[in-house]
């Protein structure tokens, strides 16, 4: 491509959404209208779906299950489920482990692991931040030590373990060694049952008010020697292809452009003045400014698909994905409630607004979360700094 | 030949191939017979000559259908008058293309017809100007210039799509220039911060200059990005291109102005020098975000898309 598709990717194109909306079941479609949020059962519904069709893991080898498509095809498909509102499936199996384990991970443990990822049988959390690693999660603290019997035996707490109530296995970073130089050495992959004795979860609210964050904790927890996967204190360098494993996804600016579209409604049907907000030259301004940053940024993600298609790994523009998308999909929160007025203030209460207003108090609040995780926006900043600038160390 | 463009910016070539090949070219191309584009563009290509497009007035902004300027019947041929200004490349044009009305009132479309002009001619001055990077313009006043009947170009009163489509080419290079030339002033500026030491350090060191590195090199990569985009499109079917070149001539602005005034700002007072490079990218920026329709008109055409109305439901 050429930042404009072919003929047969856009017959692929049309091929993906009249498949997804025959597909998607009339509850979930009703949702997807009013950029609702969707819940855990939701997601694994729309999971099966897509696991039916071959299409639940486009980004995996076709030999382990992946769905065949080029990379193009990929993110047309990924653009198309997003324009279309589908639940974004659960990250931690299919976008993080299941790929470390394709790419690090035995034979045996393809064989355990890999196929429940596909089906959805085997949810996945995902054990990396604890109370006092963040940003710095090379501090991280989480003991596993070895029983001399064949497993480790971890000790400490994850916290952010987003879904760990709801999720049959956990991903952990834990040390396995407090004697090497350096911190990122000594800290290894570990695979945990989430039925283990010893293991406890408790959920708590995030700032939207929905339920998806956990506390972890693990007391005398026995993990089988056989689920380490990579070398042993060599996890850190797992922890670092899972960054290479993020490739170009629509992502940020798929989820932006749609609720652009949400805000437009939005705007069309709240009055001032007994006309709609829409048709004051003031507002269409803001919203044009805002379309075209979203605009701008979809053209980064195309040069780089066409760097793809060209055998090209992702250039530094690539980057600049995680930066620019979470911030512009909190600027267009921000914009929908501007332009809701009063209605901004609804938490929760059901028919005292649109069904399209709904759920926008709701994801103001929770999209705060867009900048800080997956490596808060000034880590990103930092690891661009270094690794691409190559500017100077402190 | 956005590439070109792009690679001239890094350097800030001073030739004129916007004002001459893009603009006063396009317009004979795309609007001229075979005799007229012989006479006017043969000079262009073996570097003989140079072109000028004179389409801005007073009052006209960026809107060039608004023409206040008259074209008369005058025997066989035309007579010419009106004030033209900040014609690029008008101090030393060969010809100037010039938009003139045949009919229509001031801010309608139709009626806006394009003529050639000798700036030699009588009833012709020139007032040539300086501009802020360093490059020259000018105001051009025609009083009742005589122009035979082959100086019109194309049909009579049926220019304004053209123009409009010219200009959009000017925005295209102008996006493609500006590619270039934050390219170099961001370079420039991250070479800087390798080498200048304060407090006993390289102040690229520090995190906060980083961070500001980084958000230059975002808006960099923005700006490269809508770049090809406004190229590919400069050719697709009117509204496809007038969404792209108004995406990319807004997003060069805003990556414009914050990439040539941030390494103004890391490089310090000698930034504030006439003694040093990186201000030459600051003015030359924002010549180009203020050509060929600035941030403002751009983004009120976006609003007056097709596509704009398009909401969820």
């Amino acid at each position: 491509m050429d930042l404009s598709f072919t003929p047969e990717q856009e017959a692929f194109r049309r091929e993906a959404r009249a498949w997804i909306q025959s597909a998607m079941p009339a509850h979930i479609a009703a949702k997807a209208k009013n950029h609702a949020h969707f819940e855990p059962e939701e997601i694994r519904e729309w999971h099966r779906v897509l696991y039916d069709k071959g299409w639940v893991a486009p980004n995996w080898p076709k030999e382990h299950g992946g769905a065949g498509l080029d990379p193009t095809q990929r993110f047309i498909l990924g653009e198309e489920l997003v324009m279309a509102g589908t639940p974004e499936l659960s990250p931690f199996g299919l976008r993080m482990v299941g790929p470390l384990i394709v790419q690090f991970g035995t034979d045996a443990q393809r064989q355990r692991f890999l196929p429940k990822i596909l089906s959805g049988e085997e949810f996945w959390c995902q054990g990396y931040s604890e109370p006092g690693a963040g940003s710095d999660l090379a501090a991280l603290q989480l003991k596993a030590e070895d029983d001399g019997d064949g497993n480790f035996i971890l000790n400490g707490q994850k916290t952010w373990t987003t879904y760990a109530d709801r999720a049959d296995w956990i991903f952990v970073l834990a040390r396995t060694n407090s004697t090497l130089p350096k911190r990122q050495q000594g800290i290894s992959f570990l695979l945990c049952d989430m039925k283990t004795p010893g293991l406890r979860v408790e959920p708590f609210l995030t700032l939207g008010g929905t339920p998806a964050f956990c506390d972890t904790y693990f007391d005398d927890v026995k993990v089988p020697k056989e689920n380490l996967v990579g070398p042993l204190d060599g996890g850190w360098s797992l922890a670092k292809a899972l960054l290479g494993h993020e490739r170009v996804s629509i992502g940020d600016v798929g989820r932006s452009t749609r609720a652009l579209h949400n805000l437009k409604r939005i705007a069309k049907k709240t009055m001032r003045d007994g006309k709609p907000l829409f048709e004051d030259p003031g507002i269409r301004a803001r919203i044009a400014r805002l379309e075209i940053r979203i605009e701008s940024l979809r053209m980064v993600i195309y040069k780089t698909l066409a760097g793809a298609e060209l055998g090209k790994a992702p250039g530094p523009e690539s980057s600049i994905l995680k930066i620019r998308g979470s911030e512009l999909s909190q600027e267009v929160d921000e914009l929908q409630m501007e332009l809701m007025g009063l209605n901004g203030l609804n938490w929760f209460n059901e028919g005292a607004v649109p069904a399209h207003e709904y759920w926008v108090p709701s994801n103001l609040n929770y999209d705060r979360a867009t900048t800080i995780y997956g490596g808060s926006n000034e880590i990103q900043r930092n690891v661009i700094a270094k690794g691409i600038l190559q500017l100077p160390g402190a | 030949m956005a590439l070109i463009l792009e690679r001239r910016g890094t350097t800030l070539v001073p030739e004129p191939i916007i004002p001459s090949v893009v603009l006063g070219g396009t317009a004979v191309a795309r609007a001229g017979s075979a005799a007229q584009k012989e006479r006017l563009l043969a000079p262009v290509l073996e570097g003989q000559g140079t072109l000028a497009l004179a389409c801005s007035e007073r009052e006209s902004r960026h809107d060039v259908s608004r023409v206040a300027t008259t074209a008369e019947q005058s025997g066989d041929g035309y007579s010419l008058s009106g004030e033209k200004v900040w014609v690029l490349g008008g101090d030393c044009a060969d010809h100037v293309i010039v938009s003139a009305r045949t009919g229509g009132a001031v801010d309608e479309a139709a009626g806006v017809s394009l003529f050639a002009f000798d700036p030699g001619a009588d009833g012709v001055k020139v007032e040539p100007l300086k501009t802020m990077d360093g490059r020259r313009a000018a105001h051009i006043t025609l009083e009742g210039v005589k122009v035979g009947p082959d100086a019109l170009l194309g049909d009579a009163g049926s220019a304004a799509p053209l123009l409009e489509e010219v200009m959009d080419l000017g925005a295209a290079a102008a996006c493609a220039e500006g590619a270039g030339l934050l390219e170099s002033a961001f370079e420039m500026t991250r070479e800087y911060l390798c080498e200048r030491q304060q407090f006993g350090a390289k102040i690229g060191s520090f995190q906060a200059l980083q961070h500001r590195a980084v958000d230059m090199f975002v808006e960099l990569q923005l700006a490269k990005a809508t770049m090809l985009l406004a190229a590919l499109k400069v050719d697709a079917d009117a509204d496809e291109r007038r969404k792209a070149i108004s995406t990319a001539k807004v997003q060069l602005g805003q990556s414009g102005k914050y990439i040539t005034a941030q390494a103004i700002q890391l490089h310090g007072g000698i930034g504030v020098t006439d003694e040093h490079d990186v201000g030459l990218f600051y003015k030359r920026m924002n010549v180009l975000m203020a050509l060929f329709g600035d941030e403002e008109h751009h983004v009120a055409r976006f609003t007056s898309l097709s596509g704009f109305e398009r909401s969820a439901e």
